[in-house]
């Protein structure tokens, strides 16, 4: 039945429940281009974690949202996969006390994953095979990232915390079923972080064409032609968003229209949550959808990768959107800090 | 150090997510768990997990924190009333030390609540913010 290389299940299965999670407080592109005497930055604003919020605290507030609109017990999960570059343990699982917090252990599967920002969609695709098997009836899916950029480096303008989760359960139940997915790996060195460093590194030239435009083109060119699908198809498309103009030319390459992003675009208000960041777009399109509404999602991580996704939305989708904060109340909840209390709030001060 | 980190993990359950009881005999909810029931006197044992949400009963500003606390100063420790009647008090978070008043409503969030040095175990916790959404008493 499978010949081509989108991947199926053995059953149908979709998403029954999301969430989001966006720390409060922000500063601004003027900002960091003033300390740093640049004229602008490529977005308006990114979202700060607070001094008490770390990968596990986001995944949690997250995850509590997706079992609200699930409307499942957290006993029922049987696995917990926490996505994300910036664990707060570099030995100890964040998703066992993930799923202590949400009352999800014992019996289940918990372990984090690293793919740079592709990390929640790879713990999504693994959910959607434990699911698909049959070997669990809800797997829970996060990507979560408080991201780091070097002081003075192009991506302190983006680098920005928060995080969504994704609940995959059988397709009866779902708000959006999976009806296909494809993943496009190869090794590409644009973005890195070695072992006890505090930032990452970039591969300057690797970042844009051959790095984020060639894996999400190739992913969201081949899932669309072997479904015989064109852009005009969906209702919506999200990508990854390390900033607004990559995700903007690549939906443009692929014909998808301005309208078509919109919803999904985050990065500009949130910056860029790496692990948590086409997933949050995801969300907030989940937060408009209407039944019926085709959905493209496809992230993209260093390293490198592109993880692509077709849903469509059912008739579950109205009641639960309601269910639990929605990433614009996160968006709207907004508190401005300055450069100073921004390098401490993140610990770049050294004492 | 070890010691903490033992009494840390028993009280797991009422640090990350407010796990209580509720007394069988008189449909009491107890927090922190005590497995006798305050008003009753009864044996309660029976799990229970608390909602989360409350209102400030009466708050203090700390500017000088104990040991483990200080990056945090100034900050809030409140008396919580829960919605579903027991008190208890906790930190919180997200709100400026002139923006909390008696009667705010309130959700419990699990944070950071303090770290064993660099290399040392994270301890995680409820703390308490205004509520995001608003909801009925």
């Amino acid at each position: 039945m499978n010949n081509g290389h989108i991947m199926h299940s053995q059953r149908p299965v979709g998403i029954v429940g999301y969430g989001s999670y966006i720390p409060m407080y922000r500063i601004t592109n003027a900002e960091i281009a003033r300390v740093w005497g640049h004229e602008s930055g490529p977005i308006k604003e990114k979202a700060v974690a607070g001094l008490d919020e770390d990968t596990i605290t986001i995944a949690i507030e997250a995850a509590r949202n997706a079992l609200v609109r699930a409307a499942i017990a957290p006993e029922e999960l049987r696995a917990v996969w926490v996505g994300s570059e910036s664990p707060p343990y570099a030995v100890k699982p964040s998703a066992t006390i993930v799923a202590e917090a949400l009352g999800a252990t014992p019996y289940l599967l918990a372990g984090d994953m690293q793919f740079a920002c592709k990390a929640g969609t790879e713990a999504l695709q693994a959910a959607l095979g434990l699911v698909g098997s049959g070997m669990g009836d809800y797997a829970l899916a996060i990507g979560a990232d408080t991201a780091q950029g070097r002081p003075g480096d192009e991506l302190e303008f983006t680098a920005a915390s928060g995080g969504t989760a994704l609940i995959v359960g059988p397709a009866e139940a779902a708000l959006a079923v999976c009806r296909g997915s494809l993943s496009y790996v190869t090794d590409t060195p644009d973005f890195w972080r070695r072992a006890h460093e505090q930032y990452p590194r970039h591969g300057g030239r690797f970042t844009g064409e051959p790095g984020y435009f060639h894996h999400i083109q190739a992913a969201a060119e081949v899932i669309l032609e072997e479904m015989g699908l064109q852009a005009a198809d969906f209702a919506y498309a999200v990508f990854h968003q390390p900033n607004v103009k990559f995700p903007m030319r690549a939906g443009g390459r692929l014909g998808f229209t301005k309208q078509q992003l919109a919803p999904g675009m985050v990065s500009n208000t949130i910056g860029n949550t790496y692990a948590g960041a086409a997933i949050t777009g995801f969300a907030a399109t989940l937060d408009v959808a209407n039944p019926g509404d085709r959905i493209l999602l496809a992230s993209f991580g260093s390293g490198a990768g592109s993880d692509a996704f077709v849903w469509e939305v059912t008739e579950a989708i109205k009641e639960r959107q309601s269910r639990a904060p929605k990433v614009a109340d996160y968006i709207r909840r907004r508190a401005e800090i300055d450069y100073a209390l921004y390098a401490r709030y993140r610990g770049k001060l050294a004492m | 150090m070890e010691h903490k980190v033992a009494h840390d993990w028993r009280l797991r359950g009422q640090r990350y997510r407010l796990e209580g009881e509720v007394c069988e005999h008189c449909g009491n909810k107890i927090f922190p768990p005590r497995d006798i029931c305050p008003e009753c006197h009864q044996p309660a044992k029976k799990p229970y997990t608390l909602s989360g949400r409350g209102e400030v009963y009466s708050f203090s500003t700390l500017s000088s924190a104990p040991e483990g606390f200080e990056a945090y100063a100034p900050y809030t420790v409140a008396l919580i009333k829960l919605a579903e009647g027991p008190m208890l008090t906790a930190q919180l978070t997200d709100v400026a030390p002139n923006e909390v008043t008696i009667g705010m409503p309130v959700e419990m969030v699990t944070r950071r609540i303090r770290t064993q040095g660099e290399d040392g175990v994270i301890t995680y916790g409820y703390k308490f913010r205004p509520a995001l959404v608003a909801h009925a008493q």
